[in-house]
């Protein structure tokens, strides 16, 4: 076992009694689950039990759909806020916390205009400034390298794995506290996905980091702790060894062994 | 046993055979006559445009662009006709594209779905049906008389900017609709607001549909004659509109927009209905020189289309 | 089902009460917003505006005009001294000119578009769409150039005495003109319906013809008839062909081998004298405004019904 390392158990954020309803279907039901800074916590379970839905309340991506509505609190660390809460906004909340979609999502722009975006939104104009950003960006989503030829070619002609580290870039760019990522790796091969992963494990350094993925390899391999997800309600959470080893609960034991889903 | 050797025997027919030589030669008929029809209107086409060359073409010459109308044919120019197509053409673009790209964007990236953005939308749809002519006695009643902006060029421009309006709209939310929700989404997870995602994402990338939509229906009013002819378009004007400078400050005036005005469609039309031959030959060559226009517009519209389709590929 | 979490050791941090707030963007934001919605409401207020001045002036005229005369009276003379108000002369006239357009377009459309989507190759369709589409493209006050000039001499060798003022070469000139609408959007209409319904008749041994008019024609009568619908308005609201080619003298017959003023040629011709503001003469327009917007109303209405019966769910 690991020894217990202090920054493993500091509290990036936490969901408390969450539910969540798409118009009158309920999707999520009073999910209690913690997310530790500079740590992956995993978010497994079959299709369909709500582990989208579940990360995309952390950046308020329900409120650009009408007649979706939170119940209960999700907490962002240090400020103590509920994020969820009617009186915040949603644009503050995105402003610290990044995402990574299913399918890498670029904007037909150049590879610096996908990358500077995020900065140009929060006022940053500069050019020296930007240049910095998006090649401390670029490096940190291992990219550099391959575009720093190219920075004003279409973000359209990369690979579908270049797409996705750009995509992890431009969220970068905005130095969140907590990154998103619903199966960044769902749609790449595996050299792609391998690639991901290393990201992904090097960039908890500096930031929490929640996944969703549906290969028990991958989740055994890049993250700290996991959390098992069945019809909208939280199963199991704990760390993850501990979850592919040894869980407390039947139903997680049965779904991470490939017995069901 | 006995069926599928009926079968058998009746595939081998030359009952079957007769048949389906008479439904192949059948369909290969009727796919002439498509091919026809198609045929027919194409010429159709060609016969309009080889008509209006024949009597007009003759006709076009540097006088004939810089003449004012006259009494004589053979005199007469379109001078006012083709600056006031202009000057309308640029007070119509001024209205209906920031109120038809504003709307649009209102339906497509804000609206809640009530009923009142029912209402709206059941109106564009209709609207965009009612004739063309309806728009002129609106004008001229509300325009014209109700807000005494007279028979001027802010008038016209007004009443084709309200016509092509529900054009526009339509135009562009369909232009609007072809950018996927995924790089919304990338743009609101940065951060953005609406409004910047509309900005920096949404418009930019529906560029080449929403310019298509705007030179189309651009084209359209540049021909629309009818709702002009109802709020008092002059087919007689023998004096430039006031110019839009001015020697002193502000230097620019806008003395022009309340000046009587006349299009290319209504010189054309002026001319058509009157019975001298020499007149319907001034006809021809101004309906040329307005056919190359819409259709110069539409030729724009398409490569417009084609290049940004290129462009951008979801 | 209980949800397990194994207790983990945490460290909380100082608390901070709230995001901080950003007061002037969302200002800004809100700011936009109601622009882009006072935009939207532009298409109501013309709506409004459409109908108000209709309305007001029309009531003003029917005070003047018994609804009875207007409705039942065979003659059309609010000029003259003896002064009729009977608005079927126009009417009749209107029909007549719709009626030869559709007897071209619905048939012309319909093949054309059955062709483009059941058996031409994509690259023929891509080159003849547009070509089409500029039929639509050219001015009416052109296509009323060419229906004077060109069709009626044209038909006149036939019927040599066909007067030089006729509905047939008016109506005929705008079936051509609406081709494009009915074949574009029956096209549309019919390319979505889905490959399956084909294959499924072609595995029946179906040739591409029965296929066409017995599976996908059927299918995709709910888009085919919005077609027709959009067709019959253009035709009713047409003015500058029917202007030019038609005559202006309302005459209550349903003979388009005659000459005769419809709606809108009516409003026209009142529109180039010089009616004082506010006189019967004048308000006469805007009744028969109000009847073209009716009729127009009317179609649509019965289309909109004909297009629900017909919609088909895949
Ligand atoms: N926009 C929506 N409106 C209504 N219901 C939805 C919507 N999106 C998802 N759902 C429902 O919410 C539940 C959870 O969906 P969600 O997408 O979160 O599952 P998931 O765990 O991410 O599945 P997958 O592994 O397939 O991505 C499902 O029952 C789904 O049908
Ligand atoms: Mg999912």
């Amino acid at each position: 076992m690991k020894a217990l390392d202090v920054s493993q158990t500091v509290l990036k954020a936490e969901s408390r009694g969450l539910n969540f309803f798409y118009g009158v279907a309920q999707a999520l039901h009073g999910l209690t689950l913690p997310v530790y800074d500079r740590c992956v916590t995993a978010l497994i379970g079959p299709s369909g039990c709500g582990k989208t839905t579940y990360l995309r309340c952390f950046n308020r991506m329900h409120d650009l759909y009408p007649g979706n509505r939170y119940e209960g609190a999700v907490i962002l660390y240090p400020d103590r806020v509920n994020i969820v809460g009617a009186e915040v906004d949603p644009i503050e909340v995105r402003m610290r916390i990044g995402m990574v979609f299913q399918k890498p999502n670029p904007f037909p722009k150049s590879i610096y205009e996908n990358v500077a975006y995020g900065m140009r939104i929060r006022g940053v104009s500069s050019k020296a400034d930007l240049d910095m950003v998006v090649e401390r960006a670029l490096q940190e989503a291992a990219l550099w390298g391959e575009v720093k030829d190219r920075l004003q070619a279409s973000a359209m002609n990369l690979s579908g794995g270049q797409q996705q580290r750009l995509c992890i870039a431009r969220a970068l760019a905005t130095s969140p506290e907590l990154l998103l990522f619903d199966e960044p790796t769902s749609a790449l091969d595996p050299t792609a996905t391998s690639r991901i992963e290393e990201l992904v494990t090097e960039l908890k350094q500096k930031v929490a980091i929640v996944i969703v993925t549906h290969n028990m390899q991958q989740a055994a391999r890049v993250s700290d702790h996991t959390a098992f997800m069945y019809e909208g309600r939280l199963v199991e959470f704990d760390r993850t060894e501990k979850m592919f080893t040894n869980p407390s609960v039947k139903l997680t034991e049965d779904y991470v062994t490939g017995r069901f889903g | 046993m006995r069926l599928k050797n009926g079968i058998a025997k009746y595939i081998k027919s030359t009952a079957l055979q007769r048949r389906i030589m008479r439904r192949k030669g059948l369909d290969r008929f009727f796919a002439f006559e498509g091919l026809f029809v198609m045929g027919v209107a194409l010429l159709v086409l060609f016969a309009l445009v080889g008509q209006l060359a024949a009597d007009g073409a003759g006709r076009l010459s540097w006088q004939f662009l810089t003449s004012f109308p006259s009494r004589f044919p053979a005199q007469a120019g379109i001078l006012t006709a083709w600056i006031g197509t202009l000057l309308v053409m640029l007070l119509t673009a001024l209205t209906a594209i920031p109120l038809g790209i504003g709307a649009a964007i209102y339906l497509e990236e804000y609206a809640a779905k009530s009923w009142l953005t029912e209402v709206i939308e059941i109106n564009i749809a209709n609207l965009a049906g009612v004739p063309s002519i309806v728009y002129g006695l609106m004008a001229l009643g509300l325009l014209v008389y109700e807000l005494h902006l007279g028979q001027s060029f802010l008038t016209a421009g007004l009443t084709l900017g309200m016509l092509i309006l529900p054009m526009v709209i339509i135009a562009t939310r369909e232009a609007i609709r072809s950018v996927p929700p995924a790089v919304r989404e990338a743009a609101y997870a940065l951060g953005a607001t609406k409004w910047q995602t509309v900005r920096d994402h949404v418009l930019p990338y529906s560029m080449g549909g929403i310019l298509t939509g705007m030179i189309l229906a651009l084209s359209r009013a540049v021909g629309e004659t009818a709702p002009l002819i109802t709020v008092g378009a002059l087919s007689f004007i023998a004096f430039l509109p006031h110019p839009p400078w001015q020697g002193t400050f502000p230097f620019v005036s806008f003395e022009w927009l309340f000046d009587p005005f006349t299009v290319m469609p209504i010189q054309m039309f002026n001319w058509v209905s009157r019975p001298q031959e020499e007149f319907h030959v001034n006809a021809a060559a101004a309906g040329l020189i307005l056919l190359a226009m819409s259709l110069a517009m539409n030729a724009v519209a398409i490569v417009i289309r084609a290049r940004f389709r290129k462009r951008i590929h979801w | 089902m209980e949800a397990h979490i194994a207790e983990i050791p945490v460290e909380k941090q100082a608390i901070r009460t709230s995001l901080s707030p950003r007061l002037v963007p969302r200002l800004k934001e809100k700011a936009i917003e109601l622009l882009l919605q006072l935009a939207a409401f532009t298409s109501v207020a013309i709506t409004l505006g459409i109908v108000g001045v209709l309305a007001y002036e029309s009531f003003h005229f029917f005070q003047q005009v018994s609804v009875v005369d207007f409705l039942t009276d065979r003659q059309w003379t609010p000029l003259f001294a003896d002064a009729h108000y009977g608005i079927l002369s126009l009417v009749s006239g209107t029909l007549v000119t719709t009626a030869v357009a559709l007897l071209v377009a619905i048939p012309m459309g319909s093949l054309i578009a059955i062709y483009l989507s059941e058996y031409a190759s994509r690259s023929l369709r891509e080159f003849v769409k547009p070509v089409l589409e500029l039929l639509s493209a050219v001015p009416t006050v052109v296509y009323g150039y060419f229906a004077l000039l060109f069709v009626t001499p044209a038909l006149k060798q036939i019927w040599s005495d066909l007067p030089g003022f006729n509905m047939l070469s008016a109506g005929l000139v705008i079936g051509f003109m609406i081709v494009p609408y009915v074949s574009s959007v029956s096209e549309d209409a019919m390319r979505a319906v889905p490959v399956y319904l084909r294959e499924g008749a072609f595995a029946l041994g179906a040739t591409r013809m029965q296929t066409a008019l017995r599976v996908v024609f059927p299918s995709a009568l709910s888009g085919i008839t919005a077609a027709y619908v959009l067709g019959v308005s253009r035709a009713i609201g047409e003015t500058m062909v029917v202007a030019i080619a038609a005559g202006m003298q309302p005459t209550l017959t349903l003979n388009p081998l005659e000459p005769a003023a419809t709606m809108t040629a009516y409003i026209v011709q009142v529109s180039l004298g010089d009616l004082p503001h506010g006189s019967v003469g004048y308000q006469t327009i805007f009744a028969t405004g109000l009847m073209l917007l009716l009729i127009t109303l009317l179609f649509n209405i019965a289309g909109h019904a004909l297009k629900k019966r017909y919609r088909q769910v895949y």
